[in-house]
Formats: C-alpha cells, sequence, structure tokens
C-alpha cells in the first residue's frame, strides 16, 4: 500500500472502525451528566432569568463578532475573533441550558418542538422583548476600532463579574464561571492590546478608536444597575450586584484608554437597565432575524 | 538532503546543483528552503501553494454565509470551529509560501487583481443549510482525495503543512456527512434539502480534481517535480469510487444516469464533466465570483487603516 494510502485510512479510520466514520458522532446537550438541582433558598426563576441575562449577552456579542469572520483586517484576526465568538458561544450555550433546567423557558418552549433542547428553544425561539442582553452588546459593530473598544468594555466587565461569580451558591452558575475567566481573560487582552495599537497608531487609528470609544461611552450606563432579580439573588449569594465591579471596570479601561492615548469620556448617567427589561433597538430585532429565521422556518426539524 | 548553504565558500556551478536536486528528487527526499532549486520548481510551487492558500480563504465565504443563521447552537459552534481551521490553513499555506520567498501582502493582492487563482468550487452559491453538510462531505472529500498525496510533496514544508490540513479536513467531512445524516433522519423539507444540494453540488465536486490529464498544462512537470503524485484523473476516480457507497447509506441520488459499477474493474464509470461550465467559472464567469473577490477587496481595503496603524505602533515602540 502507498504511503499516502497509509494516510489516508488513518485519517479514515481515526474515529472508528469499518469506514463507518461519520457515524457516532452523539449529540449531549451542554449540561448533561451535571447535577442540576437547585440549592436550598434560591428562587429558580430568579436564577433562570439571570442565567438568560448572561447567556443573552454572551449570544448576541458572538453574533456580532461573527460578522467580521471573512472580513478582519488580517488573518490573525479572521482567527482571533471567531475564537472569541466560539468561547462566548459556549458560554451561552451552558448558560442557556442552565436557565433551562430549572424551567425557566418562557414561551419558547410552547413554540419549538419538543426534540429541540433547550439552548435552542431559547435562543430561537424568543422574539426580541424577551431577550434579556445589555444594550453594550446589541449594538452594531462599526469600523473594527469601535469593534475592539466594545469588546474590552465587554470583557472587562464580563470578566469581573465571572470572577465574583465562581463564588456563587449555585454551582452550576460558580462552574460556568470558572470556565468563563481565562477565556474572557484572553479576550481583554487581545481587545487592549489592539485599543493600544489603535490609539496610538496613527492619527487615522486615533481619531477612528476615539470615535469608538465616544459611540460606545454612553452604552456603559445600561450596565451598573442591579434588576431586582440580581438584588434578591446578590442577597442570597447566587449573583453579583453590578454596581460592585463599577469600579474595577472604570479603573481597568481607563488605565487601558490613557496607556493608548485617548480621552476618557465622562461616566454616563446610570439609569435602570433598559435591555435587561428587554427594552431593545431595532438593530437586536434584526439580529435576531438573522440568527433565527432558519430554525423557525423549520420549527419541527432536528439539525 | 543537501548540504546547508551557509559555509559553502564560492557558488558551486549550477550543473553541480541541478544535479544534487535532481538526485534529491529522484531519492524521494525532500526539499527544504534553503536548499537551491531551479527557479521553473521555486515559481510552480508558489503558484500552486498560493492557489491552494486562496481556495482556503475564499472558502471561507460560502459557507461562513451561514454563520449566522445555522439552526442550532451546536451547529453554529460546529461552522464557526470549521470556519476557523480553514483561515488556519490559509495562514500555514501562506507561510510555507514565505519560505519559498513569497510575501503573503503581495498575494493577497495577487488574488484580488485576479493575477493568482483559487478552487473554482467556492465560485457556487450555498442556498440551504444542507449545502454546509454537502461541502464537507463532497468539497472536503474531494480536497482529501487531492490533499492527501500532497502529504508526501517533495518540498518539505508544503508536505508538512498538508499533513495538518488533511488532518482537520478529514474531521470537517465527518461533520458534513453527520449533519446530511441528521437531516435525512429529519423532515421531508430537509431530506429534499439534502438532495437538491447534492444535484447542484456533484458535478462541480468532479471538477475540482481539474481537467482531464491530457488536457492539464500544469500536471506533468509536477508530476515529474513530485509536488503532485497522482494524474487528475486517478485522483477523481478515486474520489467517485470513495462517494458512491456514501451517498447510498446517505440515501441520496447521485445526478449521473450513467453512474454504474463497471464489475471488471470494480471501479464506477460516471458521465462526461462539462467542461465548458468549468472553463466558464475558471474564467470568472461563475455564480459569485465577483462577490468572493469584493469581500476580500474589502476586507483589505477597509481596514488599510488598522494594518497602518500597527505597523506605526510597532516602530514607535520598538
Amino acid at each position: 500500500m502507498a504511503h499516502e494510502e497509509t494516510v489516508y485510512d488513518a485519517l479514515d479510520h481515526a474515529h472508528g472502525g469499518e469506514g463507518q466514520w461519520a457515524f457516532g458522532t452523539g449529540f449531549d446537550e451542554p449540561l448533561a451528566g451535571v447535577d442540576t438541582t437547585v440549592p436550598d433558598g434560591i428562587d429558580p426563576a430568579d436564577l433562570g432569568a439571570y442565567c438568560l441575562m448572561l447567556g443573552d449577552d454572551a449570544l448576541v456579542l458572538c453574533q456580532r463578532l461573527t460578522q467580521w469572520v471573512t472580513a478582519a483586517p488580517e488573518l490573525e484576526e479572521e482567527v482571533a475573533l471567531a475564537n472569541c465568538g466560539l468561547d462566548l458561544l459556549g458560554q451561552a450555550r451552558l448558560l442557556l441550558a442552565r436557565a433551562g433546567s430549572v424551567g425557566v423557558l418562557g414561551r419558547s418552549r410552547a413554540l419549538a418542538t419538543d426534540s429541540i433542547p433547550d439552548e435552542d428553544a431559547l435562543a430561537y425561539f424568543r422574539d426580541a422583548d424577551e431577550f434579556r442582553n445589555s444594550l453594550l452588546v446589541e449594538a452594531p459593530n462599526g469600523d473594527f476600532g469601535q469593534t475592539v473598544v466594545r469588546l474590552l468594555v465587554a470583557s472587562t466587565w464580563r470578566l469581573a463579574l465571572s470572577a465574583r461569580l465562581r463564588e456563587s451558591r449555585d454551582p452550576v452558575l460558580a462552574a460556568i464561571a470558572a470556565k468563563g475567566v481565562p477565556e474572557l481573560t484572553y479576550h481583554r487582552d487581545h481587545a487592549a492590546r489592539w485599543v493600544l495599537r489603535l490609539g496610538d497608531g496613527t492619527p487615522e487609528s486615533h481619531r477612528r478608536t476615539q470615535a469608538g470609544v465616544d459611540a460606545v461611552w454612553p452604552l456603559l450606563a445600561d450596565l451598573f444597575t442591579a434588576t431586582d432579580v440580581e438584588t434578591r439573588l446578590t442577597a442570597s449569594g447566587v449573583a453579583v450586584d453590578p454596581a460592585d465591579v463599577r469600579d474595577e471596570v472604570r479603573d481597568v479601561l481607563t488605565m487601558v484608554l490613557e496607556r493608548a492615548t485617548l480621552t476618557v469620556p465622562g461616566w454616563p448617567a446610570e439609569q435602570p437597565s433598559r435591555g435587561r427589561a428587554g427594552q431593545h433597538g431595532p438593530e437586536l430585532t434584526a439580529l435576531l432575524a438573522d440568527l433565527q429565521g432558519l430554525a423557525r422556518e423549520h420549527p419541527a426539524a432536528t439539525w | 538532503m543537501s548540504a546547508p548553504t551557509l559555509d559553502r565558500p564560492a557558488a558551486p556551478d549550477e550543473a553541480a546543483l541541478q544535479a544534487q536536486f535532481d538526485a534529491t528528487i529522484a531519492a524521494d527526499h525532500r526539499i527544504e528552503p534553503r536548499d537551491w532549486m531551479p527557479e521553473a520548481y521555486r515559481k510552480g510551487l508558489v503558484r500552486q501553494i498560493a492557489q491552494h492558500a486562496h481556495s482556503e480563504i475564499i472558502g471561507m465565504q460560502p459557507e461562513g454565509d451561514w454563520l449566522l443563521a445555522a439552526p442550532s447552537l451546536r451547529r453554529k459552534a460546529i461552522l464557526l470551529a470549521k470556519v476557523q481551521d480553514e483561515a488556519g490553513h490559509g495562514m500555514y499555506l501562506y507561510s510555507a509560501a514565505e519560505t519559498l520567498g513569497a510575501d503573503r501582502a503581495d498575494l493577497t493582492d495577487k488574488l484580488i487583481e485576479r493575477k493568482q487563482k483559487y478552487s473554482s468550487i467556492f465560485n457556487y452559491p450555498t442556498l440551504t443549510y444542507a449545502d454546509v453538510g454537502v461541502i464537507g462531505w463532497l468539497v472536503d472529500g474531494a480536497a482529501i482525495c487531492n490533499q492527501v498525496p500532497l502529504c508526501r510533496s517533495s518540498y518539505g514544508p508544503y508536505a508538512r503543512a498538508m499533513i495538518r490540513v488533511c488532518k482537520e479536513e478529514s474531521f470537517h467531512q465527518r461533520q458534513g456527512y453527520e449533519l446530511l445524516m441528521t437531516m435525512m433522519r429529519g423532515t421531508d423539507a430537509q431530506r429534499a434539502m439534502v438532495q437538491d444540494a447534492v444535484d447542484r453540488w456533484w458535478w462541480p465536486s468532479l471538477m475540482m480534481f481539474g481537467p482531464p490529464d491530457d488536457d492539464s498544462p500544469n500536471s506533468a512537470q509536477s508530476m515529474k517535480w513530485g509536488v503532485k503524485r497522482h494524474g487528475n484523473d486517478e485522483l477523481r476516480q478515486r474520489y467517485v469510487d470513495m462517494t458512491v457507497p456514501q451517498a447510498a447509506v446517505l440515501g441520496v441520488t447521485l445526478p449521473d444516469p450513467e453512474l454504474a459499477l463497471d464489475p471488471e474493474t470494480g471501479r464506477y464509470r460516471f458521465g462526461p464533466i462539462d467542461w465548458t461550465e468549468f472553463k466558464q467559472v475558471l474564467a470568472g464567469n461563475g455564480p459569485c465570483n465577483d462577490e468572493r473577490i469584493a469581500r476580500r477587496r474589502a476586507a483589505r481595503d477597509d481596514n488599510a487603516w488598522v494594518t497602518e496603524a500597527a505597523t506605526a505602533y510597532a516602530e514607535k515602540h520598538a
């Protein structure tokens, strides 16, 4: 047998013999095998609602980052942004599955057929007013400068939350947060390096990135006021009060922007989160139309 | 393997170098970047590797068009990882070309200016999600048949890059087939989507092996130099023989009434390929040629300020 056929044979049989290479790729739901019992004293409805907030943030930002694939400045950046998107998608799947495991499915379960897993029922069969993501992640990408500024803000904030959530009284949420911390550390580092390069690069890149900062900054107003769900869950040791991470987020962003020779805008007046209340802009409706169109066209299909 | 060039006192004459190169090829050893090689060998390799790298990068687009719309989060994760792999393949193939003195930015310019080609298959549109599965099964399957022999290419960096590419392509092919199997177990509409996608991609996938050997301008020299190992027709036949039984297991019909097992050879006979269509697509007149190139042009031009900024920053902080 010629050498290359040996190679092909090895490839062909690497995943089971008999040439049946395409079979046996089973589908485990993200939380398969995990004990999803809710600890005493935690309201499952609140826990599920909180997981939707964090899960929707990750899913929506994944969609935004994915829009850069085939459009990025360098091939390395295609890979890096896809990588951040994949990490966030993984976090979203776990969080949506956690929401599903405690029965928080809203209208989605009635619309999706039984064979569709909870994560997909939640991702594909809720309308915009049922999404609980912050306004920060749904805003359009803008140019590459604005994209990395938004990624810096979002990853700094999510990392600060996740690091604290590792101590959550819900062990499933704590484990999901712990998995996310190293991922988000990379996202923040990657975004910060780009903000430095662009802020301190050429006059044009400085101007564009400052414009990106100015466009993203007002969205910070949506992040730091706790909803009633977060307040209750913080009291029971499950969630983090977003106000508790404000100083860390502000310090990190200020440090990076100053090093990048960018002007740090005034901190926006904080207000109750519109995104967490399901009040979204038309951009989210358009994003969801892309995300959900095919799945909704075939509600009885399995993929 | 040939001697290192660094401590060579004076350039040996070309005939001796050529003899050493020929001996390396004849012994089925690898040529490495610092070895002497005939200029035509270098040029031919740059052309082939660049074309291969361009195919990976352009190949991100047809499937990438479904990234935002993948119908389940699991499928989205699989597809995003796959498209990311293709960017990675492009990167290490461009790196292999750079070991021959080429420059990635220059090769990208040549792609955008249509001075270098990429695989014509990526000029067809992906109309339904079944196309994602069929690209994995048929297009990646054909690519594997083409590329596995390249793991033994006479040029070392190319051969080594191809080993990794082939492993990942093989994984992609399985994932594509698994998607199709799942769809075939689904609704009638899904089964119809799969058959329709097979109908559209089968013939273009056969064309991926290039024109018949007697009409393939670069094949003979590539074979002589050990850059290519098999003729286009032999590889195409292997692909057909491998794929027909898989189609039967899947439950789809390949759109060729002449497709039949030849009991004497044990190989499948198939109908004539429409090379007019192939030449049209190759000439730039396929359904998506313009859009594929326009996307790469936009990625380069719209983001030129980013690259300039990164360069300026690196110089300031050197």
